[in-house]
């Protein structure tokens, strides 16, 4: 989690947040969470488990760049 | 009774210890609260009390909406961790286990006002045009 929150702290444009799965277990229904951690950046899925950090900011602004195409 | 037990607190003071600069915690809830909603209250006031750079801010969700949307706030119990500004620092549900470390990481990060990255990942990001939505999703334990 804390990655996340990390590039928030980085970037004006990023906001992070924390998503406690079985609070909130529509939202866990709607992104497909069978497992955690699981990123989901601009509402599309992208990453399963825990990446280092160069790794998970590369998957995640391809799939930002994904998702804006 | 306490959510933060007496031996916890000196570690939890220790890591506090590290802060730099005021963080305020911005906290929404509701006056009939969920009970995730009363002990994530319950466990920022815990915390807030042990740093004279804590401050923590409650507001109530359904009243305040003008603020809870300012801030982009959806859901509750909503936390979020703010400096001189805003940083985008959000916690949906209760920041416990695992996820109570990260709060207190991201606490002292915020009042060190760095994020800690590599020099590579702060370029990557310096690159960004539009804006990016993470929602990590977590269990408690």
């Amino acid at each position: 989690m804390r990655l996340a929150h990390q590039f928030a702290m980085e970037s004006d444009l990023v906001t992070a947040d924390m998503v406690e799965a079985s609070e909130f277990p529509q939202l866990a229904m709607r992104h497909a969470v069978m497992g955690v951690p699981k990123t989901i950046v601009n509402d599309r899925s992208a990453a399963d488990g825990m990446l280092p950090e160069s790794a998970f900011l590369d998957v995640i602004l391809a799939s930002a760049r994904g998702a804006g195409s | 009774m306490a959510l933060i037990q007496d031996r916890e607190k000196a570690k939890v003071r220790e890591i506090l210890g590290r802060m730099d600069k005021p963080v305020r915690i911005v906290n929404f809830t509701q006056e009939l609260e969920c009970q995730y909603c009363r002990e994530t209250r319950q466990l920022l006031e815990e915390v807030a009390a042990l740093s004279e750079q804590l401050t923590l801010e409650v507001h109530d969700f359904l009243i305040e909406k003008a603020k809870a949307d300012a801030y982009g706030v959806d859901k509750i119990p909503a936390t979020l961790l703010v400096g001189e500004e805003d940083h985008g620092i959000r916690f949906y549900g209760i920041p416990a286990g695992y996820e109570f470390a990260s709060l207190l990481e991201d606490i002292v990060m915020v009042s060190q006002r760095d994020s800690g990255l590599s020099p590579a990942s702060r370029g990557k990001l310096a690159g960004l045009k539009d804006p990016l939505h993470l929602q990590v999703y977590v269990t408690p334990t």
